[in-house]
């Protein structure tokens, strides 16, 4: 059945042949639904095995944890059932949708199927590896064969920019923060799609971090599957190395109009009390939990408070001792899942305030939230005030 | 009067249900709900419009990955369009309903059309979908 589909969708989406892949990451482990415990369930049945190293991202439940998701119990059965049969599928339980940051990397120029949309986006543009946007189903199907179909981000001309964004107006204090790049994310994917992208203008050491935030971002407004980042990404060391060589490329030049418009929609709530915090979507960093820590240190929040990470993070940072404060000062750690995909935050509604993009951006939807979105420090400064306080003076 | 229009096959068949168009890009996963069939991000426009049995005209996708398990969970559950006409070329949704042919759930016709034939197309009205691609106005 793998076959078939990778077989049918190349047809489909008019792929001449198959190429080899070397890893794959698998976003179906979620449960949605019976249909994706069926799919994966009768994978098991047909003895499917995976033929690459295969990560698994989030499911609905913190294995660790299990009382922190208050689902019914047709739902942890189920959600239960499906992270096994992936697990059973030979997939690594990793739990996370920031694999590489657990040690999957693959290499610049290596063909790969990744699902979860901030993780294809991270493979492809800051790792270099080459993966189109695979979909639920689809990712495990390439795995079981080894093989996807040679399209799309797989090949050197669609991977090259057709939109050159400009950020030369862009206030240097802003690039350096970590607040801008969720932004800049939601305003890339709201504005190009499914369009490869080049940003110049960006500080040639810009973290690790604030690239998976603006990719998770932008793969989150939009369809950005790949970007550049001029100096900075792999397949980038200049504009003019990455630019399309068929039709003139759309130039925009980042306005500081644009970047607050953005900022400002990212928000359905902007002043008053919050009910809630929560960050790590991407899954949290240990970069970013020494971050909290340090603007954290000595404070103690007053609502719930939430960071979602890795169980890989987890592990690090138990050994550094880094848990223990931050749960005493009101912090959960969630692994395995988080709040947007599984049913965490109290009671059935309220105002959650965030410092990510994704968690900005699917918030109302998917848990009756309202949000406001912020940076780590506005986060910390709100959790311990109980209301809404945001440093405005970088975006004036 | 009838128009003809056609589109590349992605998954044939024939159906037949009330045009809806999506006034902007769309993650089924986090944007439509797979209980109840309707569009549930308050921010986007089509919001609280109900997809079921509809001839669904996706302009673009975003977001999830998971939009095709969220498509998939919809024919399970007999809460998916009638047919859908993909303006881009975006897998994503026809994985979705591939994998619900081979897991015996039935299936849905699921052309791509071009920005031209977009265009043509109303905001409402009845339509069928046919085994060749074609998209018949009534």
């Amino acid at each position: 059945m793998a076959m078939r589909i990778v077989v049918d969708m190349a047809e489909m989406m008019g792929a001449e042949r198959l190429t080899p892949i070397t890893s794959a990451h698998i976003d179906g482990c979620l449960y949605h639904g019976d249909s994706g415990v069926e799919f994966a369930e009768h994978l098991v049945r047909r003895d499917g095995k995976v033929c690459v190293p295969t990560t698994l991202n989030v499911g609905a439940l913190d294995l660790l944890n299990p009382n922190r998701v208050h689902s019914d119990s047709h739902t942890s059965e189920m959600a239960h059932r499906l992270m096994s049969a992936y697990v059973e599928l030979g997939c690594k339980p990793t739990w996370t949708c920031a694999p590489y940051q657990a040690g999957h990397r693959p290499g610049l120029g290596e063909h790969v199927a990744w699902g979860e949309s901030n993780a294809v986006t991270f493979a492809n543009s800051v790792l270099g590896a080459r993966t189109n946007r695979y979909g639920d189903f689809f990712d495990i199907c390439c795995a079981l064969t080894g093989r996807a179909p040679l399209m799309g981000l797989h090949l050197d001309e669609n991977r090259r920019a057709t939109v050159l964004v400009d950020t030369g107006s862009t206030s240097s204090a802003l690039k350096q923060s970590d607040v801008f790049y969720p932004v800049l994310g939601t305003w890339l994917g709201e504005t190009v799609g499914s369009e490869v992208a080049v940003i110049d203008g960006l500080p040639s050491e810009i973290s690790e971090d604030k690239l998976k935030a603006l990719g998770a971002a932008a793969s989150s407004s939009g369809a950005v599957g790949l970007f550049h980042v001029a100096g900075v990404t792999p397949e980038a060391p200049t504009v003019e190395s990455v630019m399309s060589h068929s039709g003139r490329p759309r130039i925009i030049h980042l306005s500081a109009e644009m970047i607050r418009a953005t900022r400002d929609r990212l928000s359905t709530a902007h002043a008053g009390r919050i009910d809630a915090v929560a960050v790590g979507s991407p899954h949290f960093s240990m970069g970013e939990f020494a971050e909290l820590e340090r603007l954290s240190q000595g404070q103690q929040f007053k609502v719930p408070s939430y960071v979602c990470t890795g169980r890989g993070v987890l592990e690090s940072l138990e050994s550094a001792a880094g848990v223990e404060s931050l749960t005493q000062r009101g912090v959960e750690i969630i692994v395995d899942t988080c709040v947007v995909v599984a049913p965490i935050l109290p009671g059935t509604g309220g105002v959650l305030m965030t410092s990510s993009g994704k968690f900005a951006h699917y918030t109302p939807a998917n848990t009756g939230y309202e949000v406001v979105y912020g940076s780590l420090e506005d986060c910390v400064a709100s959790a311990v005030a109980g209301s809404i306080v945001r440093d405005e003076t970088l975006w004036n | 009067m009838t128009t003809d229009l056609i589109g590349r096959v992605l998954v044939p068949g024939d159906a037949s249900g009330t045009l809806l168009r999506l006034r902007s890009p769309i993650s089924f996963w986090g944007g439509v709900d797979p209980r109840t069939g309707i569009v549930s991000d308050p921010r986007h426009p089509n919001h609280g419009d109900s997809i079921t049995d509809t001839v669904l005209i996706v302009p673009a996708t975003a977001g999830s990955s998971s939009s095709s398990a969220i498509m998939l969970e919809l024919l399970r559950s007999t809460l998916a369009p009638a047919a859908l006409i993909l303006a881009r070329h975006d897998g994503i949704l026809a994985l979705g309903v591939l994998v619900a042919r081979e897991l015996g759930y039935g299936t849905i016709p699921v052309v791509e059309v071009t920005p031209e034939v977009l265009q043509l197309l109303p905001e409402g009205g009845t339509a069928t979908v046919t085994m060749t691609g074609s998209i018949e106005l009534q």
